[in-house]
């Protein structure tokens, strides 16, 4: 074609990046590699290899190493060798080889933005543009961390051993999402990159290699779903981070519940978009294409269900389609091509069966008329309309270029339609009103919430999921948590059963008239469901009375009342420290007589000290209810990132044994000072505390709903919490098989579990017994991108 | 907005006569046939309507340039686009009639014989869409060019303040179109945009639209000044509602004249405008532009969000001189496959 000719048509015409460079370095692997242990690149124990592959073209670009759980022993071994020289530096010497790391990604920024494009199939604009610049930026960030970590993290400590597992839709970047934090925080890594995008991950492993990171610190083992596994299952591993699917995720949940190992897990989404009236529409659509034609749509938090206010519908549609018109898919190495190739042929089937599903359920589908590359996997944009809640394609992550659009009348009925997923990692607002954004910013059930923009991510700025979504955070200083554990917990003692010398128990005092104590739920004492009382014995065996048992049902009903309590997280937190101080007034009151009690169970001297901290405790967590700030980030970006804690919602709560009313205190204050509703099973060492807690709870404002307490058997009543679909955690304080039971059985909902992983509290310890520590564990953390300017 | 929510048009032109729509479409978007403008009446609910996001807009106009590039023989042809989209200019007090003969002679030939011959594009004849100059030397570029098809482009209306009478202003048009300009670029008075005097806006503009009688109406908005992106929507709205032609960014005078993220509010206007009223307006960045690569992120940006009939000159313009020179060395150098030199190339 003559200049001329393209004179006359001014159309774009290839524009390809040259990857000869990046095919040079494959060819000084011979194109095959080992794994990266130890330092050094080792062939895989069984000797077997599996072919990496361009999805833009079906042809194969590598052969890498097939990891066999004597790899990842081999692997884990290294880490573990490598651990106390690594934790022996000083956090300045560990800042130096993340900044060297930082400046190598720089170094060899093509090559591995290459990389990543053949092996993914993402646009060469996104891997350059996006991708990559995000992992130098995250390793420069970590290294401040490692920098300031004694500092601003001290008594903590690392967590050890981490064995991470990523998803192949953001190779590299996720990897810097593992790495970094973890090393930062004194860690060593075994990461088990994607089976189909491997190649970063190994092109790092050079870079660590070069820079000189000590052996063993990062090791690399490549594999399919049965080597993350072989890791998950690693005993010597102290914490598994993994991003995936959501299926995967409950997989190693359950995997991990016998052992002590840490967990985080960022999964799945069907997050919203939702585009009000009054929102600036043009700007809205090009947020769309950064949302869910960003990287074929294959992103955890697309913006993947768009919500359009009724009135503008129309108006959008029209909009939204005019412009995938001008989408343009194709060589993802192409630097004028919006959209490249699907990972692979089992998710281009995927997608494409889920679309189909879609419309044989009526859903309209529209799509642009615009050209596909014949051969590789490709999948045109996608529109889908008359699309309901009940439609398989607003409930099931797709993964793919695929919108499903509905619509809203109101914002109240927009967050009922964005909170309306089992799901909770991102979230889209548009609207130039910021009280509307703020207003449904706040109410929406997601990590992330992105008012006016999209897909904006920073080192500096959490980032992980409600509901089954997953757990813990990446990104910032909750990220970095995740990868720590307060040292005292780390070395503290198995929790075994208090012994108490019956000499220090007093007579009981004689009752005149019958006490019964009962169940409360909902602010009332009601009768145990099952109709049923047990005998409750003092230490030296005594009779001290009888308590209700309860059972499922009355879970249920707690659960019920709990859920209702939503108005408590919204009430001011002056309001609820004023309650909490009026708690402790009235338990004041009242503390000989409950001291007297409790004695004949715990003893005379444990029971004063019970109630004396539990009054100091109600003072220290009054006094944080309004203190426990969050925070203003600071991204590259001209915009306030606000971290606001929020309340986890409603948790249940397995009381710690041999604390009766101190323990119950100590779990139930931080997340009731935080504005969760619990529901709590006390000591079944001594449940009549129950009787007490109430007592004192109707005389102090508490509202109904938000303390539940059903005594029982806690191995039972475990049960029906951990599987409680409606529970959005599960606080288990008991023995190693209560805990691991809790984390088994919260695989339904995947709500949060947190243990004493069967080890002892002493609760009396205040450095032990509450403050930060409790409280990061009683919120969440919701990121609220707010990009300014006029 | 639903449909039945949106500001009402009447399609008539600023006399109340109804536009015919069919004949004499000037460009298409999305498969629709645009007619010129003849103007609408105002709509002030409209103008209310308009929301900006600067922060998305910034983003959007920074990935045209990250989103979109051409290469190679593509690159040539669209570097050859922008000259021809070119309003070469030269407005500057020490202005005369031998400057602007020789900026003349340079826009009938924009490019170096031996270089057109090289690429091969001797029978596309590129020149450039029109010469910009003041009234003075309205005649002295009508005589210099004649024979060629570019037009003569004449800055009006008190530019660059735009501050003189009224009536100054108006006759000031008259003139130029007398003497030959067959476009008029104007200033608007900013004040009527910062207060919000739509009604005297429009009034102000639609008495330019009628002293230019057959002349083509190019708006100049002042962007620089008007600052927000908000009031360059609705300063460019009401503009095309009182008959503009073209509307263009600044007067090169300005501290900030043409960005992409003013370029992108004002070509998004202009589709709104062309999908409800079903008429075509164009557009003329102006003022720091002075790159090839520059001159090929505008021309993605009206790609992009307009479509290929905003490539052309009767809907396009580049405000610029000195962009010239910079494409003229990126030709030789596909030509020879040398770097080239400033030097090499005959000046404005």
């Amino acid at each position: 074609m003559s200049v001329l000719e393209k004179y006359k048509m001014m159309e774009y015409g290839p524009a390809p990046e040259d990857p000869k460079e990046t095919l040079l370095w494959l060819d000084t692997h011979k194109r095959k590699f080992g794994h990266f242990i130890g330092g050094k690149w080792q062939a895989p124990s069984e000797e077997k290899y599996c072919a990496t592959s361009d999805p833009a073209t079906g042809e194969k670009i590598a052969d890498v190493a097939q990891g066999s759980s004597a790899d990842i022993n081999a692997a884990v071994k290294a880490a573990r060798v490598a651990l106390p020289a690594w934790q022996g530096l000083t956090g300045d010497q560990r800042a130096r080889f993340l900044y060297a790391i930082a400046r190598g990604i720089q170094k060899h920024s093509r090559r591995l933005a290459v990389l990543e494009t053949i092996d993914n199939g993402k646009p060469i604009r996104e891997s350059r543009d996006i991708d990559i610049p995000l992992v130098a930026r995250h390793f420069y960030h970590h290294a401040g961390w490692a920098q300031l970590l004694d500092q601003e993290f001290s008594g903590y400590t690392a967590c050890g051993v981490v064995g991470q597992i990523i998803p192949w839709n953001f190779p590299l970047l996720m990897l810097a999402w593992k790495i970094a934090p973890a090393l930062a925080t004194a860690n060593t890594v075994v990461l088990k990159p994607a089976e189909f995008t491997p190649l970063t991950a190994l092109a790092f492993a050079e870079i660590c290699s070069e820079i000189g990171l000590p052996a063993g610190v990062v090791n690399i083992v490549t594999g399919d779903g049965s080597t993350g596994e072989a890791l998950v299952k690693h005993p010597d591993v102290d914490k598994i981070a993994f991003t995936g699917s959501t299926e995967v995720g409950r997989a190693i949940r359950r995997a991990t519940a016998q052992s002590h190992k840490k967990l985080s897990l960022e999964l799945g989404g069907k997050s919203p978009f939702i585009i009000f009236e009054d929102a600036d529409l043009d700007s809205a659509v090009e947020g769309l294409v950064d949302g869910i034609w960003f990287n074929q749509g294959q992103v955890c938090c697309a913006g993947s269900r768009l919500l359009m206010q009724e009135s503008i519908a129309e108006k959008l549609t029209r909009k939204v389609q005019d412009r995938m018109s001008t989408l343009r898919v194709g060589s993802p190495l192409d630097k004028a091509i919006d959209i490249g190739a699907i990972v692979a042929r089992v998710q281009l089937e995927r997608i494409d069966s889920l679309v189909k599903q879609g419309i044989a359920e009526g859903a309209t589908c529209w799509q642009p008329e615009i050209a596909l590359p014949s051969r590789g996997f490709y999948y045109k944009p996608t529109f889908l309309s008359n699309v309901h809640p009940t439609s398989i394609v607003a409930q099931q992550e797709i993964f793919g270029p695929v919108l499903a659009a509905m619509t809203f009348r109101t914002p109240k009925e927009a967050v009922e339609l964005a909170n309306n997923t089992a799901y909770g990692l991102a979230a889209s607002v548009w609207s130039e009103s910021i009280n509307v954004s703020l207003h449904v910013a706040s109410q929406l059930k997601a990590g992330v919430v992105w008012v006016n923009c999209t897909n904006m991510f920073d080192a500096s700025c959490g980032f992980g999921g409600y509901r089954e979504s997953g757990y813990g955070r990446e990104g910032g200083r909750e990220g970095l948590l995740e990868y720590l554990e307060p040292a005292w917990f780390k070395s503290a003692s198995a929790l075994v059963a208090p012994a108490f010398s019956p000499a220090t128990v007093p007579e009981v005092a004689n009752l005149s008239i019958d006490r019964t104590v009962k169940l409360y739920i909902g602010g009332k004492q009601v009768r145990p469901d099952s109709g049923y009382s047990v005998e409750v014995r003092g230490a030296n065996g005594q009779l001290l009375g009888e308590s209700p048992l309860g059972n499922r049902k009355d879970i249920r009903n707690a659960v019920e009342a709990a859920r209702k309590a939503d108005s408590w997280a919204k009430t001011t937190a002056h309001n609820r420290a004023q309650v909490l101080y009026y708690i402790a007034e009235n338990l004041s009151q009242r503390s000989d007589e409950i001291s007297q009690r409790l004695a004949a169970s715990v003893g005379a001297e444990q029971a004063g000290k019970e109630v004396s901290t539990s009054i100091d405790r109600l003072f220290s967590y009054a006094a944080w209810t309004d203190k426990f700030d969050g925070a203003a980030h600071n991204p590259p970006f001209r915009n306030i990132a606000i971290a606001m804690n929020e309340p986890l919602g409603a948790v249940g709560l397995l009381c710690p044994p041999e604390y009766p009313l101190l323990g119950f205190f100590s779990l139930a204050l931080p997340l009731i000072a935080a504005g969760n509703a619990v529901v709590a099973v006390p000591s079944e060492k001594y449940p009549l505390i129950t009787g007490d807690l109430y007592q004192v709870f109707e005389t102090s404002d508490l509202p109904g709903g938000v303390a539940n307490i059903v005594p029982g058997r806690a191995s039972e009543l475990l049960k029906t919490l951990a599987e409680h679909d409606d529970l959005d955690a599960i606080w288990c304080y008991g023995d190693e098989t209560l805990c691991a039971t809790a984390k088994a059985l919260s695989v339904g909902n995947l709500k949060q579990v947190w243990t004493n992983e069967g080890r002892a509290i002493d609760f009396f310890d205040t450095k032990q017994g509450e403050g930060r520590w409790y409280l990061q564990h009683a919120y969440q953390v919701k990121n609220i991108w707010v990009p300014y300017g006029e | 907005m639903s449909q039945e929510n949106l500001p009402r048009l009447d399609i008539v032109d600023m006399h109340g006569h109804a536009i015919a729509t069919g004949s004499s479409a000037i460009a298409v978007l999305n498969g629709r046939p645009l007619q010129p403008n003849r103007g609408t009446s105002l709509n002030l609910d409209w103008i209310e309507s308009v929301r900006m996001n600067t922060s998305a807009v910034e983003r959007r106009a920074a990935s045209i340039s990250t989103r979109r590039t051409v290469k190679k023989d593509w690159q040539i042809a669209w570097l050859l686009r922008a000259i021809s989209c070119m309003d070469l200019t030269t407005l500057s007090g020490d202005d005369t009639e031998e400057r602007v003969r020789r900026l003349c002679s340079k826009a009938r030939q924009p490019i170096q014989h031996e270089i057109v011959q090289k690429l091969g594009i001797a029978d596309l004849n590129i020149q450039v869409g029109a010469v910009c100059v003041y009234h003075l030397f309205v005649e002295t570029a009508r005589r210099a060019l004649e024979g060629t098809r570019i037009n003569v482009a004449a800055v009006s209306t008190g530019f660059p303040a735009g501050l003189s009478p009224f009536e100054d202003r108006v006759s000031e048009i008259r003139r130029s179109v007398a003497a030959g300009a067959q476009e008029i670029d104007v200033v608007i008075t900013r004040a009527h945009v910062f207060g919000a005097h739509w009604q005297k806006l429009y009034d102000e503009i639609v008495a330019f639209k009628d002293a230019c009688g057959p002349a083509h109406l190019k708006v100049i908005l002042g962007t620089g000044d008007l600052s927000t992106l908000r009031n360059i929507a609705k300063a460019s709205l009401v503009a095309m509602m009182a008959g503009a032609d073209f509307i263009k960014t600044s007067t090169g005078k300005e501290t900030v004249n043409a960005t992409l993220p003013v370029g992108l509010v004002m070509t998004r206007m202009i589709r709104e405008f062309a999908q409800e009223t079903g008429i075509a307006v164009g557009f003329k960045p102006a003022g720091g532009i002075k790159t090839a690569k520059q001159s090929i992120e505008w021309l993605s940006l009206m790609k992009e969000e307009l479509g290929n009939s905003w490539l052309e000159p009767h809907l396009f313009r580049f405000g610029a001189s000195s962009m010239l020179g910079d494409i003229e060395r990126q030709l030789e150098f596909h030509a020879t496959g040398r770097y080239s030199a400033e030097y090499r190339h005959p000046i404005a």
